[in-house]
């Protein structure tokens, strides 16, 4: 039995037909063909396949595209704008913050939710952010330096913004109730 | 992955008639970071375990979300997310003994996503009972391969049959802090405080909790600590960033004026296949100067274990961390 799904994924609306055991990071990759987001152990481990789930960073290989219902999901391909990298690609581009680049989307939105939530990290609170992303090559002083230099690019920016130290908020369900199968059979 | 049907209730009399109505194949779903990500996915079934043929998903239950606090304590949604536990100040003020050991679970991305009844209700992490190869007492089979196998990670405490060790962090942090679970069901609702919430292999191999198939968890309830009450936690890992606990060691209790051990807790975690709650100690502490009796009294969880052949250094840690544990909350 497949389940009628609205994701927003990138700020365009995709409406699918997807059966429940289908994860997150396949309906991007396979059902969407948006392949940014990569697939490394496929069971939350490595971080290759982090994408914001309303904002969140969150593994898409441990959420079901189902749970995904009425949200909207950023992968790696909404970080730049026409064509130019945002801060955070701009400073591992800087900083050399990949090799073989495969973990590198996932790390770019682990930095990305860091750097919301804290706009001044400490090189060892960017290192607790990102623990639950692996780069097999080993490149993490560079990742670290990348990520300081894209939170010193925000702050810049944003001066005002970069002091106010946001509130804890509680997600809510945005899935759509019309959609949603009866719950008794 | 095994393909299921799925239900989406709106609200928990919805989910609770759901698994009424299809049985013990049905199986709630929080986040998903383990029943989805570890047991489905990798496969974990036996006779006594089946994979389920439905899942309810409590994430469409809008009320099983959120925090609130009062003078009588804090009650905390189900499917509040541990990120959401982390940030919440009004949460670290008073209880901030399951701050920190929320803050403990896994890494960002995980909380982010998991839920504190996902974490307290997730099965345990035993290599042989996560491995498809071994058909162990705890799916329904004959065996427990931890007896002669590598069991470096198993229980010290409390292991018959079976040698788990409970995984949950938030579980330990709550055992110390006389927390309590509320639990909707067919046949109405019930409050169970966490100390009979957990059972043992002994009383029900196939399960860590008295967590019917029909019920659901829908809320936790932490009473205000007493004034002047001290909380820590610590958690040993293998490895700096995200794993589970080799042992972990949460201790909320008040002492007197002059420093004696007036009420409390000391509560380990990953050294027993439930929260184990350290009694010996506490008893050992009651009414004597914490700081000059620590040392003895820690040294009591040696009576209540019984190491298995490669992890009897967990003695060691455990009694080690105790005695950390409780002059780090001293200050």
């Amino acid at each position: 039995m497949k389940f009628p799904v609205e994701i927003t994924v990138n700020g365009v609306k995709r409406r699918s037909e997807v059966e429940p055991r289908l994860l997150l990071v396949h309906y991007l990759r396979d059902v969407l063909e948006i392949t940014g987001t990569h697939v490394g152990c496929e069971t939350g481990i490595c971080g290759a396949c982090t994408v914001h789930l309303d904002d969140e960073a969150v593994k898409s290989c441990m959420v079901l595209a189902v749970q995904a219902d009425g949200c909207s999901v950023t992968t790696v391909e909404g970080l730049a704008s026409d064509g130019t990298l945002d801060d955070v690609q701009q400073g591992f581009w800087e900083e050399h913050g990949l090799q073989c680049g495969y973990c590198t989307p996932g790390l770019l939105m682990s930095a990305h939710d860091l750097l919301r939530k804290s706009p001044n990290p400490s090189a060892e609170e960017i290192r607790r952010a990102i623990n639950g992303n692996l780069c097999r090559c080993t490149g993490y002083q560079t990742i670290v330096h990348s990520i300081q230099n894209a939170a010193q690019k925000m702050r810049a920016k944003k001066p005002a913004a970069a002091k106010q130290v946001q509130p804890a908020k509680l997600r809510t369900s945005k899935r759509k109730r019309e959609q949603r199968r009866p719950a008794t059979v | 992955m095994k393909n299921f049907e799925l239900y989406e209730p709106s609200n928990v009399r919805e989910a609770v008639a759901t698994l009424v109505k299809i049985g013990p194949k049905a199986k709630v779903i929080g986040g998903g970071s383990d029943l989805v990500a570890g047991v489905m996915k990798d496969w974990v079934q036996g006779n006594g375990m089946p994979l389920p043929d439905a899942l309810v998903d409590l994430s469409t239950i809008p009320q099983l979300k959120g925090i609130k606090v009062d003078k009588t304590g804090a009650t905390i949604g189900a499917m509040t997310t541990l990120t959401e536990i982390v940030e919440s100040k009004d949460l670290q003020k008073q209880f901030s003994l399951l701050t920190q050991a929320a803050h403990s679970v896994a890494s960002p991305l995980i909380r982010n996503f998991g839920t504190l009844g996902g974490n307290i209700n997730q099965r345990p992490r035993c290599w042989f009972y996560r491995g498809a190869e071994f058909n162990c007492y705890k799916k329904g089979g004959d065996f427990c391969y931890s007896v002669g196998g590598d069991n470096r990670y198993h229980a010290i405490i409390g292991g018959e049959l079976c040698y788990i060790v409970h995984p949950s962090d938030t579980a330990t942090a709550l055992l110390a802090l006389n927390a309590q679970a509320k639990i909707a069901g067919p046949r109405g609702d019930r409050t169970v405080p966490f100390d009979q919430y957990f059972i043992g292999p002994r009383e029900d191999v196939l399960r860590e909790n008295i967590l019917k198939a029909d019920e659901v968890m829908t809320e936790v309830f932490i009473p205000t600590p007493a004034p002047g009450t001290k909380q820590a936690w610590s958690k040993l890992k293998n490895r700096q960033v995200y794993d589970f606990a080799i042992v972990s060691v949460a201790a909320a209790f008040t002492t007197d004026a002059s420093g004696n051990w007036a009420d409390g807790r000391v509560v380990l975690g990953g050294v027993a296949p439930v929260p184990y709650r350290a009694t010996n100690i506490e008893n050992q502490l009651k009414g004597k100067n914490v700081k000059n009796s620590i040392k003895q009294a820690a040294a009591t969880i040696r009576t209540a274990a019984r190491p298995m052949s490669m992890n009897a250094y967990k003695v060691d840690v455990a009694q080690t961390m105790v005695e950390r544990t409780i002059l780090g909350a001293l200050g």
